[in-house]
């Protein structure tokens, strides 16, 4: 619970904070999953991991309706165009997870094809380490992420600091 | 019956000495013929009533940079369905030049394996109806797969070689400045040994 002021039958806290708590809570995944971190990934949302313990069970497939998207496995340099129109086509505001080392950093593949990480395309929140990580670390990324949700301002998206983010990614 | 023997004869009777370097790895026949002639060997192998080579399986490039005058190949893969036979062919070309003509006109495959061959070797498939890239991004402006380019990604700016086992001040492979990657041919003593 945020700092506030309680008594019987009431709560009081600032509009942000109650805000970002529901956010944090309600967190709708869009997962983009080539590779065998979808599939850890897969588990993770299953019965015995079960990400919806954390609020996070709707997992979306439009990216129009979706907060996060967890980027999983291998981009090759022709995918990364894809990623960054699903990132485009998400409304805000929106939180990107980069879940394994190829999504994080190209992994292995240090090759003509494949995109060095998503950062390259697409402005990153929470990098998840692993090859694959086991569905611990990426529940552990989608806590930091709620972590992120719940304490952001609401005024950090129209900031000057978040337009210069998006510009670097030649976003308008 | 048709084996690797006769298909030979059938050759040289046929091109002469514009066949050549015939060889049986593995029991499977390949063998070299002059660019220009590529496609009246490709059409002889397919119309002869008796070699009827009628299936392409694959094409594909090779590139061999000490070959001087004959550093880029192009390999068919041909196929009689009837006997069971496979044979290969190989062409070569100059690589300041590597013009060869196309085999769309006799097997359809050939449009989308001329088109991978050429994003990858930058082989130039004369009166192909679409020559361009298919696999890589349409923004790259190499052929990657010739070998004077180093197979890791050269724009890629955050990761320390060391830690990945090559360059640094070890020493494999590429190696990371000041100004970004260098590759191993243009290496020089930089950094701090740590050995």
């Amino acid at each position: 619970m945020p700092e506030g002021h309680q008594g019987e039958g009431f709560f009081a806290t600032s509009f942000d904070k109650v805000i970002g708590l529901a956010r944090k809570n309600s967190i709708w995944p869009l997962p983009f999953a080539t590779s065998c971190c979808g599939i850890e990934f897969m588990a993770t949302m299953g019965a015995h991991y079960d990400l919806a313990r954390f609020g996070s069970e709707r997992v979306g497939f439009s990216p129009r309706q979706c907060d996060l998207l967890m980027v999983m496995g291998t981009i090759a340099k022709k995918m990364g165009p894809v990623v960054k129109q699903v990132y485009l086509q998400m409304a805000e505001p929106r939180w990107v997870l980069a879940v394994g080392a190829c999504a994080s950093s190209g992994g292995i593949f240090d090759t003509y094809s494949v995109l060095q990480g998503i950062d390259q395309v697409v402005p990153v929140d929470v990098y998840v380490p692993g090859c694959p990580p086991r569905p611990e670390a990426i529940i552990d990324g989608v806590i930091r992420i709620q972590d992120l949700v719940g304490k952001e301002s609401l005024r950090r998206r129209s900031g000057e600091k978040y337009k210069a983010l998006l510009e670097s990614y030649g976003i308008q | 019956m048709l084996n690797n023997d006769y298909i030979k004869q059938k050759l040289t009777e046929k091109f002469g000495e514009q066949v050549s370097s015939f060889d049986e790895s593995y029991g499977m026949l390949s063998f070299e013929a002059q660019k220009e002639i590529n496609l009246k060997v490709l059409t002889f192998l397919y119309d002869d009533a008796e070699l009827k080579f009628r299936f392409m399986t694959d094409l594909c490039g090779v590139h061999f940079p000490d070959n001087k005058g004959k550093e880029l190949g192009v390999v068919y893969h041909l196929h009689n369905l009837e006997e069971n036979v496979r044979i290969r062919f190989k062409v070569f070309a100059d690589v300041s030049k590597p013009d060869i003509y196309t085999a769309t006109g006799l097997f359809s495959t050939a449009n989308w394996q001329e088109r991978e061959t050429y994003d990858f070797y930058g082989i130039n498939f004369i009166g192909h109806p679409n020559l361009k890239r298919i696999l890589n991004v349409d923004e790259m402006d190499y052929f990657p797969l010739r070998k004077e380019f180093p197979l890791e990604d050269q724009s890629r700016v955050d990761k320390d070689d060391e830690m990945f086992g090559r360059g640094g001040t070890i020493g494999f492979g590429t190696e990371k400045t000041d100004h970004g990657t260098i590759i191993e041919s243009d290496k020089h003593n930089v950094g701090e040994e740590i050995v």
